[in-house]
Order: structure tokens, then C-alpha cells, then sequence
């Protein structure tokens, strides 16, 4: 007999703090794959526009910050401000849509946790690539907007997706704590949309960073999301290279908050399925 | 023989009424007990039917209990709801976790406890095989090679690419038991999956769970369709209130099962609170209270067969008269016989009158109970008023049977009625 065949499985009651135990997850992949896939098929069947809606909605929202903030306010930015705009609305639009998703996708797959057992890490993670295949797409109207502005990419470019990466990292960094806690405390799925609204203004997308103070800096870098829409401008654009120190300690914050999370979902997962 | 599934000592408790943290406010005032000590609001008394499995806000769905299943039995358990067999099943699946004890499994565990575990509306029967089965467990290279033999099975060739939204409910169900079927674990646990479906996909997936369970696969089913725990399993695991009750022969367990349902007391108030047969009856007349007089301290029958009712009715508008059915069921369900009374005159309207009525059931050795119901005579169309079933039970002792030899070891292939004995006819 295989070893699958003869693996024994034993269940305890739960206690103290899981082990991380990615494995499973891994042995899991093709549920993960397409879950995933579901949610990207899915996400604009019966639609007309279909994944025009992907383009359309950051670039009409672009369109508007141009209005507002570079007609009306006339906010001083070094590149042309639409193409500023959209560089940096691509990776936020990315991190809201991604964080929404996954916060409420351990709750919405209540279904699925009541009926059969997987790792449910297997949720959050699946809702991560939904945004992927937008955010390509915006990838293609950026290169546009850019031609349009005869601006060519440098070798920056070539660093993209390693912040395309930290993006997806932190979005799933901060769901993962927030879907945990929202089988708990629906609260939270109260307070996302709110969160999301505020927090895009603590992150440099309408205005250029120059623009916040210097001794706030340090404070202000906090904000994992502030490395990261530095670091596409600069990838794609060729602004000024982001402040090294500023990244790393996005990062650092990012990775406490994804270690921390991971280790919440496991310890409270054995729960889900009696409290949704 | 190894082990298949092993359980041991396993309990599960919940907390009664909040499940989670609750509002601000109970936190704001577990946090006022805390630093006061002193306590803030109790948590609120809850009835329950039964005491003993709740205490203190919490209960328990499962107590104690323990198994040890082998390597390609079959087992049903059966249980009334909220016996605990949904959470038996949900333990061993891994959706939830013990209170209390630990669980065994050898091998992958394929657990149906629904048809169609996550299929998505908007995408197509095709998609979604490949969903459902890799939520059950398959890989998606499995799911390929047996994509031809599950769209067989479910018999939808032609909608494979049509969203499932579009599929009719028998569509969408059978779809989703193809999936399950197909999968090839070591341990298959179902429940009450057969429910769905008609007549003819309801046997196909009896035949397949025969199959699987003959391949030498661990199957533990759960269902409230005694005929088929019947046909399927040789095993059976009766729960009651949270507890194993009883573990054995299938044969042995259905009836320990059929007698925990029976209405044991004959008192006025559990008569009339009984369960009725059907709704919208009106109870015109009403059975107050059922006994049967003649039956011994193990509830046997007279040797002779001779079987005395008392029932008290009440009557609630002025009738005629009434008419009593009573139909003879074995303890699997099956029904031996039925008989009517002859037109009784019926109580005077608000008044109760006990009626005694007598017959002679030559009975096999076996446990037995009955149904009961009352019309009455005026119209011409008989008016059901009051039925109950799962009543009246009684049991005919093997020492019954006896003739001029002695006792007669009654086979069970011989039937249910012991019919007149034969005798020489002298008259010609």
C-alpha cells in the first residue's frame, strides 16, 4: 500500500499554539489553484465589460485625482501627474481589492469550512490572486499611458516584481490577522471598507512623498504600503530612488504581521467551523 | 486486523446561547466580574430537554465515546436528531475539533456530509468537478482521468459546459455525488446523502456505496433510512443523547433503535403529547391513554396470543360513533397486519370513556408495536381524528410457541404469523 493509503490521522482536542505547518497547505495546492481560478472566472461572468472593469476603474479613478489634484489643488509632482497617479493606484487598488477579499474569505467560505476539512489557510490564500490578473491588465494600460507621456522604463523596471511580491505579502499579511478575527468579531468586515478608505491617504498615491514632513518620516514609513507605492513610481517611472531605510522597515512590519497572523489562524482555525 | 478508524473516549461540548465573544457590552462586564471579582450577569438558565447533557451553558453533543472499526467494514450509525451523530461524523471529518479524546484514521478520509461542497453557481459543470473534487481531496490529474466515467455517472454529457446555475436541483445533486463517488479513499463516510435524488439515482448510489464497500473500503454511514443501513452495513452504532448506546449487529442495533422511539408510557399526559402521526389531524377524539392489560413484567404477550387494549378517548364534539385501526408493525417497521374495531358508541362530547377492546395475534417470537387511529362513523367518507404510531409496544417470547412436542424453535424465515395450527379434517 502507498504511504497516503496507510498514513494514519489522529485528532486531539486543541492545545497551545500551532506549529506553522505549511506543508499541509502544500499538499493542498490544487485546491488552492483552483479556488483561485474559481474567483478569476467568476469574478465578471455576466457582465458586459468584463474585465474592462479592471481597466476602467483605476483609470477613470486616475482621471479624477488629475482633476482634482493637479487641476484643482495643483499638487507639484516631478512626472506627469496622471501616469503619477496611476503608478500609484495600481499597487493600492491591488492591496484594498486583495485585503477585502481576504478578510471576509474565511466567513464567506463558511459554507465549505462546515462540510469539509482542508487547511484553511487554503482560503485566505486563495483570494490573493483575483487581483493578479487585474493588476496585469493595468500593467498593459500603464505602458500605454506611458508611451503616450514618451516615458521609458530604466533598468528599475526589472525590481517590479519584487514589489509586486510585497504587495501580495502584505495584503495577505493584514487579511490574514483580519479574517481570522472576523469569524470572531464581525465587527471587522464592518470596519474594512473604513479602514481602507483612510488608510489610502496615509499612503503616498496623491500626493508625492516630498510632501510629508521630514521628522515624520520614520512614522510614516510604519505604513508597509509606503515602501511599496515608492517602489513601483520608481521601478516604472524613474523617481527618485525609495529611501532604503523607509522599505525596510515596511518590510519588518510587514513580516511581524504575517508571522503573527499566520501563527493566530492556525491557533484559532480549529474553531471556525463551531462559530460561523 | 489493523485498525481503520479508532476512537476513543471522545466527547464534544458547546457553549450554549453565544458562541463568540458577544457585544461589547457582556465583554465590559466579564471585565467588571474580573477586576471585582465579583460576578456580573449569569449566564441565562436554559431548559432543556435534557438536563444531564446540558449544565452550566454548556453541552454536551457527544460524550465518551469509543470505537474501533476495522479495515473495510461497513458500519451505519442511526440515531435521532440531535442524538450526536452529526457531530460523530463532523469529528472525524476533522471540521471540528474534541473536546475531549482522540481519533485515529489510517488512509485518506473522503467525507460526504453534503452533495456539492462548494460548487459555484456561476461556473460550468466541468469547473466545477474539478473544484468538487479537489475540495474532497483528488488531485487534479485524478480528476482528469476520471472526468469520462464521472459525467457518465451523473449523466449530464451534454451541460458539461453550461454554468451549474442553469442545471435543475437533480442535475446539480447528481453531479455532485459523481464527484464523491469517484473518489477512491481508504475511509468513506456519508451522510444521509441518499435523501436527494429520485428512486432510480437513490439506487444507483446505493449500488455504488455496495461497490465501494466491497472493494475493501471503510464506509461509515449515516442515515434515518433503516431499510437502507439494512442492505448496506452488517454494523451498527445506535446513538442516544450524545452517547453510545448500543454497537453490533445491524439487525440487533435497528431494533434497540425503533424501541428507544417507541412512546413507553401510557400515561395520559405522554399519550397526549405524543408525537401524531401526521399533522392537521384535529383531534376531534383524542387518545387520552393506551394500555395493553395482560402482558407480563418483560411485556410479553399471553402464550395464547390473546391481546387486551385499553384506550381512553376523549371526545371534544358530539359523535355517533367511532371506529378504532390498529396496524401490527415489526420492530424494523414492517408492517405484520392491521384490524378495525367494530362501531364503538363514543364518549358523550367533553366527556373521556376508556374502551376495552380484545383480539388474538398469533404472533411470531419478536418485538412488536403498534399504530393506532380513531374516525369516526357519520360521514360517509371516514374522518381520520387522532393517530399515533410507535406505540403499544410488546414482544412474544420464544417459550410461546409451543405444541403437543414442546417449544418450537419459531425461524425467522417462517414469517411474522403463527397461522391456525393444522388440523386432520374429519368431515368430508
Amino acid at each position: 500500500m502507498s504511504d497516503e493509503s496507510n498514513r494514519i490521522t489522529s485528532i486531539t482536542p486543541v492545545e497551545g499554539w500551532f506549529a506553522l505547518n505549511l506543508g499541509e497547505v502544500w499538499r493542498y495546492r490544487d485546491l488552492l489553484y483552483l479556488l483561485a481560478m474559481r474567483d478569476i472566472s467568476a469574478r465578471f461572468r455576466q457582465s458586459i465589460i468584463g474585465y474592462g472593469w479592471a481597466i476602467l476603474r483605476p483609470l477613470l479613478t486616475a482621471a479624477i485625482f488629475t482633476l482634482v489634484f493637479s487641476v484643482f489643488v495643483k499638487v507639484e509632482t516631478v512626472v506627469p501627474y496622471p501616469i503619477f497617479a496611476f503608478a500609484g493606484l495600481m499597487p493600492w487598488l491591488y492591496f484594498s481589492n486583495s485585503l477585502t477579499g481576504v478578510t471576509s474569505s474565511v466567513v464567506g467560505g463558511g459554507a465549505l469550512l462546515t462540510k469539509v476539512y482542508f487547511p484553511r489557510l487554503v482560503l485566505p490564500l486563495a483570494k490573493v490572486g483575483v487581483g493578479l490578473v487585474e493588476l496585469a491588465l493595468q500593467f498593459v494600460v500603464m505602458f500605454v499611458l506611458m508611451a503616450l507621456y514618451s516615458y521609458v522604463p530604466g533598468w528599475e523596471i526589472l525590481l517590479l516584481p519584487v514589489f509586486v511580491v510585497v504587495t501580495v505579502v502584505t495584503a495577505l499579511a493584514f487579511g490574514i490577522w483580519l479574517t481570522a478575527l472576523n469569524v470572531r468579531y464581525r465587527d471587522i468586515g464592518m470596519a474594512v471598507p473604513f479602514l481602507i478608505q483612510i488608510w489610502m491617504y496615509l499612503c503616498p498615491i496623491v500626493y508625492p512623498l516630498d510632501v510629508v514632513p521630514e521628522r515624520y518620516r520614520a512614522l510614516y514609513a510604519i505604513n508597509p504600503m509606503v515602501g511599496v507605492v515608492e517602489g513601483f513610481r520608481w521601478a516604472l517611472l524613474g523617481t527618485a530612488p525609495p529611501d532604503w531605510t523607509m522599505v525596510g522597515v515596511s518590510l519588518l512590519v510587514m513580516l511581524v504581521v504575517l508571522v503573527t497572523g499566520i501563527a493566530y489562524f492556525r491557533k484559532v482555525e480549529t474553531t471556525f467551523a463551531d462559530i460561523i | 486486523m489493523s485498525f481503520s478508524i479508532q476512537v476513543q473516549h471522545l466527547s464534544k461540548r458547546y457553549r450554549l446561547g453565544l458562541t463568540h465573544a458577544g457585544s461589547v457590552r457582556e465583554l465590559a462586564n466579564g471585565v467588571v466580574r474580573r477586576m471585582f471579582g465579583r460576578s456580573g450577569t449569569e449566564p441565562h438558565e436554559v431548559e432543556s430537554a435534557e438536563p444531564e447533557r446540558a449544565e452550566k451553558g454548556e453541552f454536551w453533543a457527544l460524550r465518551d465515546i469509543s470505537l474501533h472499526i476495522d479495515q473495510g467494514e461497513v458500519v451505519g450509525v442511526i440515531g435521532k436528531n440531535g442524538a450526536g451523530k452529526s457531530t460523530l461524523l463532523k469529528l472525524l471529518s476533522r471540521i471540528t475539533y474534541p473536546t475531549e479524546g482522540r481519533v485515529d484514521l489510517r488512509g485518506r478520509v473522503a467525507s460526504l456530509l453534503e452533495v456539492g461542497t462548494g460548487f459555484h453557481p456561476e461556473l460550468t459543470g466541468r469547473e466545477n468537478v474539478f473544484l468538487n473534487g479537489t475540495i474532497l481531496g483528488m488531485t487534479r490529474r485524478e480528476i482528469r482521468q476520471q472526468l469520462d466515467a464521472i459525467v457518465d455517472f451523473a449523466g449530464v454529457e451534454s451541460f458539461l459546459d453550461t454554468p451549474v446555475k442553469r442545471y435543475s436541483s437533480g442535475m446539480t445533486v447528481r453531479l455532485g455525488f459523481a464527484v464523491a463517488a469517484h473518489l477512491d479513499p481508504e475511509i468513506l463516510i456519508v451522510d444521509e446523502v441518499l435523501a436527494v435524488g429520485d428512486i432510480e439515482f437513490q439506487n444507483r448510489c446505493l449500488g455504488k456505496m455496495r461497490s465501494v464497500a466491497e472493494s475493501g473500503k471503510t464506509v461509515l454511514f449515516v442515515s434515518h433510512n433503516l431499510a437502507s443501513i439494512r442492505s448496506l452495513t452488517k454494523r451498527t452504532v445506535v446513538l442516544s443523547q450524545g452517547k453510545l448506546l448500543f454497537d453490533g449487529p445491524t439487525q440487533e442495533g435497528v431494533a434497540r433503535y425503533i424501541a428507544e422511539n417507541l412512546v413507553k408510557h401510557e400515561s395520559p399526559t405522554s399519550i397526549s403529547n405524543a408525537p401524531r402521526a401526521f399533522d392537521g389531524l384535529d383531534q376531534k377524539l383524542r387518545f387520552e391513554g393506551l394500555r395493553l392489560a395482560g402482558l407480563d413484567q418483560e411485556g410479553h404477550l399471553p402464550s395464547s396470543g390473546a391481546f387486551h387494549l385499553e384506550a381512553s378517548i376523549h371526545a371534544e364534539e358530539q359523535f355517533e360513533g367511532l371506529q378504532i385501526a390498529l396496524t401490527v408493525l415489526t420492530d424494523d417497521k414492517s408492517p405484520v397486519g392491521s384490524t378495525f374495531s367494530e362501531v364503538l358508541s363514543a364518549p358523550e362530547k367533553g366527556e373521556t370513556a376508556t374502551l376495552s377492546l380484545a383480539a388474538k395475534f398469533p404472533l411470531a417470537p419478536g418485538r412488536y408495536h403498534c399504530a393506532i387511529s380513531i374516525s369516526n362513523v357519520r360521514s360517509a367518507g371516514k374522518q381520520i381524528h387522532d393517530s399515533l404510531t410507535d406505540v403499544l409496544p410488546f414482544s412474544v417470547a420464544v417459550s410461546s410457541i409451543t405444541d403437543a412436542q414442546g417449544q418450537i424453535n419459531w425461524n425467522p424465515a417462517w414469517g411474522m404469523v403463527r397461522l391456525d395450527p393444522l388440523t386432520r379434517c374429519t368431515d368430508r
